[in-house]
């Protein structure tokens, strides 16, 4: 991701796209899809302010309109392009960096010349090497005043190249750790006018280097405040400021130099991962590790912020649905909840659970969010937040009221060392028609019990809340530890998995009704069965055994030998989804328990291992024709791979889903409705399309025999088609049997 | 950009009783005045009217007591043995008395001898009432028997002999001047009306009556018996509303306080508790050093006078209210300064600019903001946060220690500081709402002023009282575990029959299976 903010506009790399953000009113304007992979750099057009050149992993350079999301050229290069630049003096030519044929991790900045031509597919292969051995990353090159010399860091290494003179100067920095820092380059900016270079390092210095015509005489002062990595530096417009930022999350802004004055906007939230200024001045964006953008002021005030799905290191959470707002709930910032609307790719809100500040240092252990649950109508939240620490973690339970008034969640109750141990798992029961009073929950703990805790009233009429939360009751089975619950669709039976064994107990006295258990192995994961199929309780072991139990006859119904992993019930009908993984791939089952036989099988739906699905309600059920995917008809699937990726299961072909958005599109731009603009709508609709599903890899599982692309290429006459070189992909692509559209 | 959060301090429910409205009503009560009787103090009754003069029943004497004198103010002592029971009349001029000898006398509360004296009772009188007419006097004695008397002539008006054992209290109901109830040990409350030859109503109360009441409505009544306080419907034929059962030991005494909002009893246990009439609730207690005989209240609270055993008769006058105009010497700014623009609507053309909320941060947190460790350390060592807000401290080194940076926030203290810290350290490990942070900083105290052990005398004090009073704890709860096993075998024993019962399940559940796993 590289943003460029400019007066009005705020354009950035998200995945396979560039958008086009307004900075006054935080919209998504366009959509610049095209590139087949990672977008790895953008920049300007020197030449013209309303271009854009963006550079992939793809190999392509493309040149666009951002302005109105019209690609006008696209060269290609032929290798990976890791980053680019551009100059002003060099009118016909681009920067990119790409790796040394031949040798694995070096980098070498190469010079493209863009040739001229009519097409929209150009090839550039006129490469000429300007600097060996450099970074990857975009922020180890600098160009530096009016494009004179280019600067790269890597490791412990600058390099200084100066066009005219064709001279390059190394320096080095000594390797000897002083005092345990690491004084390895991390990032570097040239100033604007003067002759002087920035470059940030590991320890947290700034080291300002100037004089560096000299191979000897070279002479550099150093600023410190970060105690960690300098991950980004940016100078403003006129040179005057100098921004910094790292892993503490603050924006410091060097004044002078020499005085070493210096401003401070502190708490952005999480690190700082890149700072950009606006061609004017006016504004700075800073880029976030925690996938969000914040637009500040020149006087350092906080403007606007614009937040994507947090990728956090480790969802704890799991993927949880607010049934009120049908957004997915997983972990956000660290300490808080994230509220994640699918339907707008946007974060509702964010709610601050832990409620402490953050400190952004490395090898603290702070409290983190485990767990979370709602109650049925998501008038009531549960969450667990303990400690890093492995013995004798410091637990909170703490329960959250949602006031209508307020439309937030509110602190109800605060248990401190709810167990003994973590605590593995948590559950309401859902009894709509009782009322709220009957809400319970249930926790489950490594210290071998589970714990039933009521709503009681507050006798005390002063009191400001007249209910809270109480322990009730306290279960255990043969000490073995609690791994996880789960109630029944009625709420009268509440299911505890011990170690190896599934205890089923009464919920209104507690009492053991009676054990399942499936022996070797732990059990991984239980679930009821829900509405024709309430009487079984399904159970997933460690030694890879699927099992269904008919609570009637407290006998095995069936059972499968299968590595599952998630067992994930809809709300919404009696399917049961089950993902299992075996030798590298996920595959996905969905069955209802009362038949052994899966109603539908997704071998290999993805490379990675997936960590957690959700069954999301639809607003309306879809109209789905084929048989094999009636069960998708009311709720949607979500996945969540460990690479922190979201997917989801579609039902429709891509051009099924693509037409009516298309045609919509065509009468929005007022173009004249000939074919070839349609097949363009609809070529950028259909990246638009995937965006929709967070810009990552959709799963499409369903091929037509006759796309109704290939149609119209067909029926066409000759005369109006667009060039075959931009047909052909389409083409291709209708045909593909398309899984990942990576 | 979030603001800077303010360091959470837990804040722990109280235990222990919680304050309302009515425990600081009634604590508001001066310490006590210890006045010492003759005898067991039977009796206390206030007069009615201004200035509340009460009298005290204790062996043979009536003693008549101002409203803060310590002193008798008049004592009437011609009775030859024990007096009971003296009342006074509603309009506070005359008293009535009982007496051993089964006669009962009647004093002007300005002269010395008796008016009159009513003879007819043949064992010890320990009742004496004025029917709400003031003109007649109805009594009770051990004689199973409770008489009506004309005050005018001195004679025998009528005389029920229902009850079937000692009638040892009584009431007389305020609204109808013909009606009184009797309590006796033969376990009934009786209404009687003047008019008729029988009693109206009998309340069966299940124990020995000890002390009867009624409502200034005359609609509920109230015995006392055993370890219960009864409360009745007496209109609706004597139903049973409410049983109260909070003293442990027999209730002696009832009253009614002015208000009538709340009922107090006294009891043997040396409780007097405070029922709330309306939700029946305990809603304040006393304790006092012996058990108790008698209680009264004066009119408005003022004062609350406990008889006991012993002969002490315990007197609580109510605090003055607190007048807090003291501060006239410093000279406000006028009150309309403060209103100015305050109650200003805005228009709805009006552009309104709302002022930021300034957020005040206590010195902790600003010091923690700017990550001064060892600062905020120091500013929750403060005596005033140390000892009132111990959680505060607490809670501060719990952020230190989350930050990493506990160890050097306590490290480079001087004597003094050590003092300190481990003062409260010492004081404060053993409450188990502190003890997981206050047992890690102990740790690190030791740690770090491991090398300079012996180098101060009062260093080395506080280290030692530290360890006794961790030692102490160990004991301790080293005991209640013990307990703790005790009552574990006392509940399995309790269980057994359960246990077994689930066992049968189980295996039946695991056989099932795994007959059907073969079957599978």
């Amino acid at each position: 991701r590289r943003l460029f903010p400019r007066c009005r506009y705020l354009l950035y790399a998200s995945g396979d796209f560039v958008k086009v953000h307004s900075v006054n009113t935080e919209e998504t304007l366009r959509l610049l899809g095209g590139h087949a992979d990672l977008v790895t750099g953008i920049q300007l057009n020197p030449q013209n302010h309303m271009q854009l050149y963006s550079s992939s992993l793809d190999g392509t350079i493309k040149l666009w309109d951002f302005m109105d999301g019209i690609l006008i050229k696209t060269f290609t290069v032929g290798c990976k392009l890791l980053a680019l630049h551009t100059l002003a003096s060099a009118e016909d030519s681009v920067f990119v960096v790409i790796p040394k044929k031949g040798e694995r991790d070096t980098f070498q900045l190469v010079s493209v010349k863009l040739t001229k031509g009519a097409g929209q597919n150009l090839e550039s292969n006129e490469l000429s090497v300007v600097l060996d051995d450099v970074g990857a990353s975009m922020k180890h090159i600098a160009f530096g005043r009016e494009g004179s010399y280019v600067v790269s860091v890597k490791d412990v290494n600058l390099q200084v190249y100066f066009f005219k003179r064709k001279l390059l100067n190394r320096f080095s920095l000594s390797t000897v750790k002083t005092k345990g820092g690491d004084n390895r380059f991390s990032c570097v900016v040239c100033h604007p006018t003067e002759d002087c270079i920035a470059t940030g390092h590991a320890d947290g210095k700034i080291r300002l280097w100037r004089n560096f015509h000299h191979r000897k005489a070279y002479t550099y002062s150093a600023l410190h405040w970060h105690h960690d990595i300098v991950m980004d530096l940016a100078y403003s417009m006129e040179g005057t400021r100098l921004l910094s930022g790292g892993v503490e999350s603050v924006l410091v802004q060097w004044h002078n130099e020499s005085s070493c004055q210096k401003d401070f906007l502190p708490r952005l939230g999480s690190p700082i991962e890149y700072i950009s200024m606006s061609s004017d001045g006016v504004l700075c964006c800073t880029l976030h590790t925690d996938n969000r953008l914040s637009i500040i002021n020149s006087n350092l005030r906080f403007s606007r912020s614009i937040q994507g799905l947090i990728k956090s290191r480790d969802v704890k959470t799991g993927l949880v649905v607010d049934p009120r707002t049908k957004a997915l709930v997983l972990n956000g910032e660290p300490g808080h909840l994230q509220f994640y609307s699918l339907q707008s790719d946007q974060q509702l809100f964010s709610l601050d659970i832990v409620q402490r500040q953050y400190i952004h240092q490395a090898g603290l252990k702070q409290s983190d969010l485990v767990k979370v649950a709602f109650s049925a109508r998501g008038t009531w939240l549960a969450t667990v937040e303990e400690s890093e620490e492995l013995t004798d973690p410091e637990l909170q339970l703490k329960l959250w009221f949602y006031h209508e008034e307020t439309q937030s969640f509110t602190l109800n109750t605060r248990i401190n060392t709810p167990h003994d141990n973590h605590i593995t798992d948590m559950c309401f029961r859902d009894m709509e028609e009782l009322g709220d009073d009957s809400t319970i929950l249930v926790t489950t703990g490594r210290d071998c019990v589970f714990k039933v805790w009521v709503m009681v009233e507050d006798s005390d009429p002063e009191a400001h809340q007249n209910v809270s939360w109480s322990c009730d009751f306290v279960g255990s089975y043969h000490s073995y530890q609690a791994t996880n619950c789960c109630f029944s669709e009625d709420g009268s039976l509440l299911a505890v998995s011990f170690e190896e064994t599934v205890t089923v107990w009464d919920s209104l006295t507690w009492d053991l009704k009676c054990t399942f258990c499936h022996p070797p192995g732990n059990i991984r994961n239980i679930c009821f069965g829900r509405l024709t199929c309430s009487k079984y309780l399904i159970g997933a072991t460690d030694y890879g055994f699927l099992c269904c139990w008919n609570l009637l006859t407290c006998a095995l119904e069936w059972s499968a030998h299968l590595n599952i992993v998630i067992l994930q019930p809809d709300p919404l009908s009696e399917h049961i989804a089950a993902v299992s993984w075996l030798s590298k791939e996920s595959s996905l089952f969905v069955f209802k328990p009362s038949e052994p036989r899966p109603v539908y099988i997704q071998r290999n739906i993805c490379k990675e291992k997936i960590l957690l699905a959700a069954f999301v309600p639809r607003d309306e059920p879809e109209m789905i024709s084929s048989e094999k995917y009636l069960w998708l008809k009311k709720s949607q699937l979500f996945f969540l791979t460990d690479t922190q990726e979201l997917m989801t299961l579609s039902t429709k072909s891509l051009e099924e889903r693509l037409t009516p958005s298309s045609k919509q599109l065509a009468v929005e731009e007022s173009l004249p409705v000939t074919p070839f603009s349609l097949l363009l709508g609809k070529h950028r609709r259909q990246q638009a399309q995937e965006d929709i599903d967070f810009g990552k890899p959709v799963v499409h599982n369903k091929q037509e025999q006759a796309s109704p692309a290939v149609k119209e290429l067909l029926h066409t006459p000759a005369h109006v088609l667009p060039s075959a070189s931009f047909l052909c992909t389409i083409f291709i692509n209708s045909l593909l049997i398309s899984k990942e559209n990576k | 950009m979030a603001a800077y959060k303010p360091v959470v301090v837990q804040a722990c429910p109280k235990l222990g009783e919680r304050i309302t409205q009515d425990t600081l009503y009634w604590r508001g009560y001066k310490t006590p005045v210890q006045i010492k009787e003759f005898g067991a103090v039977n009796k206390i009754d206030f007069s009615p009217v201004p200035p509340y003069n009460y009298a005290v029943t204790a062996s043979s004497r009536i003693h008549i007591y101002g409203r803060y004198s310590q002193e008798p103010i008049k004592t009437f002592s011609r009775f030859r043995d024990a007096a009971y029971c003296a009342t006074y009349r509603d309009d506070g001029r005359l008293l009535a008395a009982g007496s051993e000898d089964g006669s009962i006398c009647l004093f002007d509360v300005s002269g010395k001898a008796p008016l009159r004296q009513f003879e007819g009772h043949s064992k010890p009188v320990h009742l004496v009432g004025f029917l709400s007419d003031k003109y007649r006097i109805f009594s009770g004695g051990d004689d199973y028997s409770s008489n009506l008397w004309d005050i005018a002539s001195a004679t025998e008006i009528i005389s029920y002999s229902e009850h079937t054992d000692y009638v040892r209290c009584g009431c007389a109901s305020k609204v109808n001047a013909d009606v009184f109830i009797t309590g006796s040990y033969d376990h009934t409350v009786k209404l009687f009306d003047a008019r008729t030859k029988s009693s109206v109503m009998t309340i069966e109360h299940g124990h020995p009556v000890e002390s009867v009441l009624l409502f200034p409505s005359g609609g509920l009544l109230v015995s006392a018996g055993g370890r219960y306080v009864k409360v009745w419907d007496a209109l609706k034929g004597g139903q049973l509303l409410v049983s109260l059962k909070n003293h442990h030991k027999t209730v002696t005494c009832l009253c009614l306080n002015s208000s009538g909002q709340r009922l107090l009893s006294g009891s043997l246990d040396r409780h007097v508790k405070i029922y709330s009439t309306t939700s029946y609730k305990v809603v304040h207690s006393f304790n006092y050093a012996t058990s108790i005989l008698s209680l009264a209240l004066s009119p408005e609270d003022e004062t609350i006078v406990v008889g006991m055993t012993n002969g002490v008769l315990n007197v609580k006058h109510r605090k003055p209210e607190e007048k807090s105009e003291n501060s006239q010497k410093k000279r406000q700014p006028a009150y309309r300064t403060y209103v100015k623009g305050k109650t200003y609507m805005p228009k709805q053309e009006d552009f309104c600019v709302s002022k930021p909320v300034k957020r005040v941060l206590r010195k902790y947190d600003k010091l923690l903001r700017s990550f001064q460790s060892s600062k905020a350390l120091d500013a929750v060592l403060e005596p005033p946060i140390m000892l009132h807000t111990p959680e505060v401290t607490v809670a501060v080194m719990q952020e230190l220690h989350r930050r990493g940076t506990l160890r050097s926030a306590l490290a480079g203290r001087d004597e003094k500081q050590v003092d300190l810290l481990l003062t409260f350290v010492a004081r404060r490990v053993i409450e188990p709402r502190f003890t997981p942070v206050l047992v890690t900083v102990a740790d690190m105290i030791t740690d770090i002023y491991q090398p300079v052990v012996g180098q101060s005398a009062i260093v080395d004090k506080q280290f030692l009282k530290l360890q006794q009073a961790i030692g102490k704890e160990i004991d301790y709860q080293e005991e209640l575990l013990e307990v703790l096993g005790m009552m574990d075998t006392l509940f399995a024993t309790f269980t057994k029959k359960k246990d077994t019962c689930l066992e049968d399940n189980k295996s039946n559940g695991v056989t099932e299976i795994i007959e059907t796993n073969r079957n599978y």
